[in-house]
């Protein structure tokens, strides 16, 4: 049996290392999930009027933190058209670090798949979220506890495998 | 002095240029309202990680990211409030792996126990190997003589 010993051994580390290549670094689990969304009230970005975070209470909402400097957000963008077409799901876009006149040129270019668009020049509201890299969503339930955060543009995949399932069942919550 | 002498001290020299340098990172120079703050907010800056640049402190980078968690951490320290406020409150939004020293908790027991437990596994399989196979010098010693007799003898 012993003589056996060194082959687990060796298995059993390949089986790590390669447990370690699937894995990616960058992602990283946020300590958000299932705890209230903080709250905000900032600019719009089409208007000076401000908005907060209660208007969407009661709601299943999505906060989608994008920019005009972003390349990912633009390969994303089509996923967002998608999930606007959704009955029942607040569309809430968080221009993040951004110039204004940019992020509007840049709705206007690839089209606006949001109900609201709100204005984070400085990133404040981005720290309370704990965004660190650009796109990332966050799909908040009618109780307003973060459910779910992306880390990264949404996939075609990403979209039918986890998050429309997600905002379903999120619909379906009674509250 | 010999040429390797030299050589030694000159890297020695070089290493200490190094960690001595008064230059961190670019940065403008920050007022604090007392040297206990400016320690703090030097302590905090090297303790967390950047997230965007995972190898680096935020001391260290020059992400816009750490920019502004450094800028945060400054306000914070300004305000006067304590390492373990500044630090919940990162922990708070990005996780323990903002950390570069992440807590002793159940999750981290592998972390922190794990290189132990492999040392102990491998003294364990060092101890089991030499005992299994004993070495008499004597014997190998006569073996040896034996062999070199007869071949004196042939």
């Amino acid at each position: 049996m012993w003589k056996y010993a060194p082959l687990i051994l060796f298995f059993g580390l390949l089986g790590f290392l390669a447990r370690g290549l699937d894995l990616d670094p960058s992602e990283l689990p946020s300590p958000l999930i299932d705890k209230p969304a903080p709250q905000f009230t900032l600019p719009t970005l089409h208007s000076d009027a401000t908005l907060s975070s209660d208007a969407f209470a009661g709601d299943v909402w999505l906060l989608n933190v994008w920019a005009s400097w972003c390349r990912a957000c633009i390969t994303e963008h089509p996923e967002l058209e998608k999930l606007n077409a959704i009955e029942g799901l607040t569309m809430v876009g968080l221009n993040y670090k951004d110039i204004r006149e940019d992020g509007k040129a840049w709705l206007d270019r690839f089209g606006d798949p949001f109900d609201e668009v709100l204005f984070d020049q400085q990133g404040g509201t981005g720290i309370d979220y704990g965004v660190y890299g650009v796109p990332e969503t966050f799909i908040m339930d009618k109780q307003g506890n973060i459910r779910y955060k992306h880390i990264g543009p949404i996939s075609p995949d990403d979209l039918k495998d986890t998050v429309v399932p997600l905002i379903e069942m999120l619909k379906a919550e009674q509250v | 002095m010999n040429l390797r002498l030299k050589a030694i001290a000159l890297l020695v020299l070089i290493t200490l240029a190094g960690s001595f340098s008064p230059v961190r990172s670019a940065e403008p120079l920050l007022q604090f309202a007392n040297a206990e703050q400016a320690d703090l907010y030097q302590l905090l800056t090297e303790e967390f990680r950047c997230l965007k640049c995972q190898n680096q402190n935020l001391a260290d980078s020059n992400a816009s990211l750490a920019q502004d968690l450094r800028d945060e951490i400054y306000q914070a320290v300004l305000k006067g409030q304590s390492r373990d406020e500044i630090a919940n409150y990162l922990v708070a939004r990005y996780g323990d792996f903002v950390l570069y020293r992440p807590p002793v908790k159940k999750a981290t027991y592998l972390l922190w126990f794990g290189p132990f437990l492999l040392l102990l596994f491998a003294i364990g399989a060092a101890w089991l190997f030499i005992a299994k196979k004993p070495i008499s010098p004597t014997t190998v010693h006569s073996e040896a003589l034996e062999d070199a007799r007869r071949r004196l003898n042939d």
